[in-house]
């Protein structure tokens, strides 16, 4: 009976950007870990964007790779949103923002790029309109 | 060692956790601060989808330059990184500052928040700076669509900021007046949390409008 109530309360909600480590010392190390993360991966992109030195075709891959990165390292770091079982609704809330982002993103790119590709050139609609 | 398991044996035996500065007993319906934390990550969430809109269309329209200037012709990485640098910073001081509010330490909580108000009137200062030199090369946002998107998307970014330093001042006032109330203290969970999310969308548009811009 007392072990069911326990299981009722074991994950138990923690508010988005509240930590469980409440000491000072662990927390200013986490966001010094969250900082120092965040300006590597800065450094590497604008790097990455400016270089010759590696194969054209990928910077725009990488660049996007590193951001997604970031938001992860900021997210983790910065707004303490993780995986743990008392943070199940601040990331499903999560998950379903970023299913509509990639929808109205994708979306948006796909249709138009059809649109592009089905009308007529420029020119030929110009001398249409003649 | 003596510590962690005493810890341990207050959590489980009355359902008591020390969180941050608040003690939550967990029965009933959630404490407050996680209700109205919830509540400001869901809005959190939903200006994220609106600035998804302010992307797509950005990226639908970037080609669309109406014989005008291109992004690499145009964007000066130094000063984006430099803004980077500021909004980066920030974030880290905003993180002391809610260090600082659970540990009711009034200097340092208004130090900290005084040097993220600094670091984002910075930013603020450079990018209105980039925003006028535009103008005044002629590449205004009347220019042609890719610079009207552009103007739109990274303007939106810039209005999200400059509230971001209202409130900001805001509550440097009201803790300074009253100080760490537990009313005070929720409005400083959701300060936090919208100063990191503005620093997420910055780096999508460090990346997406000025890297990509310029690589391309």
């Amino acid at each position: 009976m007392s072990d069911q109530f326990q299981g009722l309360h074991s994950d138990l909600d923690v508010a988005p950007g509240d930590e469980e480590e409440a000491r000072v010392g662990p927390r200013l190390i986490g966001y010094a870990v969250g900082l120092g993360l965040a300006i590597l991966l800065t450094a590497t992109s604008f790097f990455v964007a400016g270089t010759d030195l590696v194969w054209q075709p990928s910077i725009p891959v990488a660049i996007v790779v590193l951001a997604i990165a970031q938001m992860g390292v900021h997210l983790v770091f910065f707004l303490h949103i993780t995986t743990g079982p008392d943070n199940t609704n601040n990331v499903l809330a999560l998950a379903f923002g970023m299913l509509i982002v990639f929808l109205v993103i994708g979306g948006s790119l796909w249709i138009m790029a059809n649109l592009t590709h089905n009308m007529l050139p420029m020119d030929q609609l110009m001398q249409m309109q003649r | 060692m003596a510590d962690t398991t005493l810890g341990f044996a207050q959590g489980g035996s009355n359902n008591l956790r020390v969180r941050g500065a608040s003690v939550v007993a967990y029965s009933g319906s959630a404490p407050k601060r996680i209700v109205t934390g919830y509540g400001f990550w869901l809005f959190l969430l939903s200006d994220i989808v609106m600035f998804s809109c302010f992307f797509a269309s950005y990226a639908v329209l970037v080609g669309q330059t109406a014989g005008g200037p291109r992004g690499s012709q145009l964007f000066d990485l130094r000063n984006v990184a430099i803004e980077t640098g500021c909004l980066l910073v920030s974030s880290f001081t905003c993180g002391l500052a809610s260090i600082a509010a659970d540990m009711r330490n009034q200097r340092w909580f208004q130090i900290a928040m005084a040097v993220t108000c600094v670091l984002g009137l910075a930013f603020l200062a450079l990018e209105l700076r980039e925003f006028a030199d535009l103008i005044k090369r002629g590449a205004g946002p009347t220019r042609s669509a890719f610079l009207s998107s552009f103007f739109a998307l990274v303007g939106c970014h810039g209005a999200h900021v400059s509230a971001g330093i209202l409130w900001l001042l805001t509550m440097m006032a009201q803790v300074f007046a009253k100080g760490f109330r537990a009313d005070i203290q929720r409005r400083l969970l959701c300060f936090a949390l919208f100063w990191h999310a503005l620093d997420i969308i910055w780096v999508a548009v460090f990346s997406v409008v000025y890297l990509l811009g310029s690589a391309t």
